[in-house]
């Protein structure tokens, strides 16, 4: 399946400067997977050093946020977007 | 490591950063940083420095963390969205975020490097016994290490 993944603005240095690329996939996981194998610098930032997805990551399919559907099982289909929305956190 | 970052700010958007600080004493303030980055368009690096980037405006926002809001902040991807949103129809990108630190110095803590992303200015306001203090910004090292201090320059003009 051909999705487009949404690459924030804080992301897009690692990637080519894009906003978006095209991926093939059938899960939201393989879309992320297939983004972090074109641009392997986003790894980082997008996952742990143990492989999950960093908890300030939010990964978005279409308009629904993938927590409440199947996490990063979640089937994805031809022209679906996928978009990586950071939350923001701090303090003293 | 220590790089050439600049944020351009007007005085009138940087005392109302001041004041959200403030206002919000003992609790932190947080908000976005609506402006313009060249950087964010053009070709190069990362790292690449010495262009200055500019904040427009603000998007004041309330802080999410109930349980905590003296010493922490966080804002939801559903208000990042907003954020951008609001950014989007004034023609300008979110270049950043501030937040205030109560009765502590503006220097990021451990927390907030682990939780920042690159490229983003990270503005902080510390706010003592309710009084604006000195204002500080950061941006986040390609390796999520360290944090580089970005030079805060208050232009004058009528802001935003």
């Amino acid at each position: 399946m051909a999705v487009k993944v949404i690459i924030p603005t804080p992301l897009r240095v690692y990637a080519a400067k894009k906003d978006s690329a095209e991926v093939s996939a059938q899960t939201v996981g393989e879309a992320l997977g297939g983004l972090t194998a074109q641009f392997s610098e986003l790894r980082k930032h997008l996952f742990t050093d143990d492989g999950k997805l960093r908890s300030f990551v939010n990964v978005y399919l279409n308009d629904e946020d993938i927590r409440y559907m199947a996490k990063e099982a979640t089937p994805v289909k031809d022209g679906d977007v996928v978009s990586i929305v950071p939350s923001i956190a701090g303090g003293n | 490591m220590a790089g050439n970052f600049q944020l351009w700010i007007s005085h009138e958007l940087s005392e109302r950063i001041r004041r959200h600080g403030a206002e919000t004493f003992p609790h932190e303030c947080c908000g976005a940083l609506l402006g313009r980055d060249s950087t964010a368009v053009e070709s190069g690096n990362s790292q690449e420095s010495g262009t200055p980037r500019e904040v427009l405006d603000l998007f004041p926002m309330v802080n999410r963390r109930d349980d905590s809001p003296g010493n922490r902040f966080a804002v939801t991807a559903d208000d990042v969205r907003d954020a951008e949103k609001a950014a989007r129809q004034h023609g300008l990108e979110v270049v950043g975020w501030y937040h205030s630190h109560p009765d502590h110095p503006a220097r990021p803590s451990q927390f907030d490097r682990e939780h920042a992303w690159p490229w983003y200015s990270y503005i902080i306001v510390s706010v003592m016994s309710g009084a604006p203090a000195e204002m500080t910004s950061w941006r986040l090292n390609d390796d999520r290490q360290e944090y580089a201090a970005e030079r805060i320059e208050i232009r004058n003009s009528a802001g935003a």
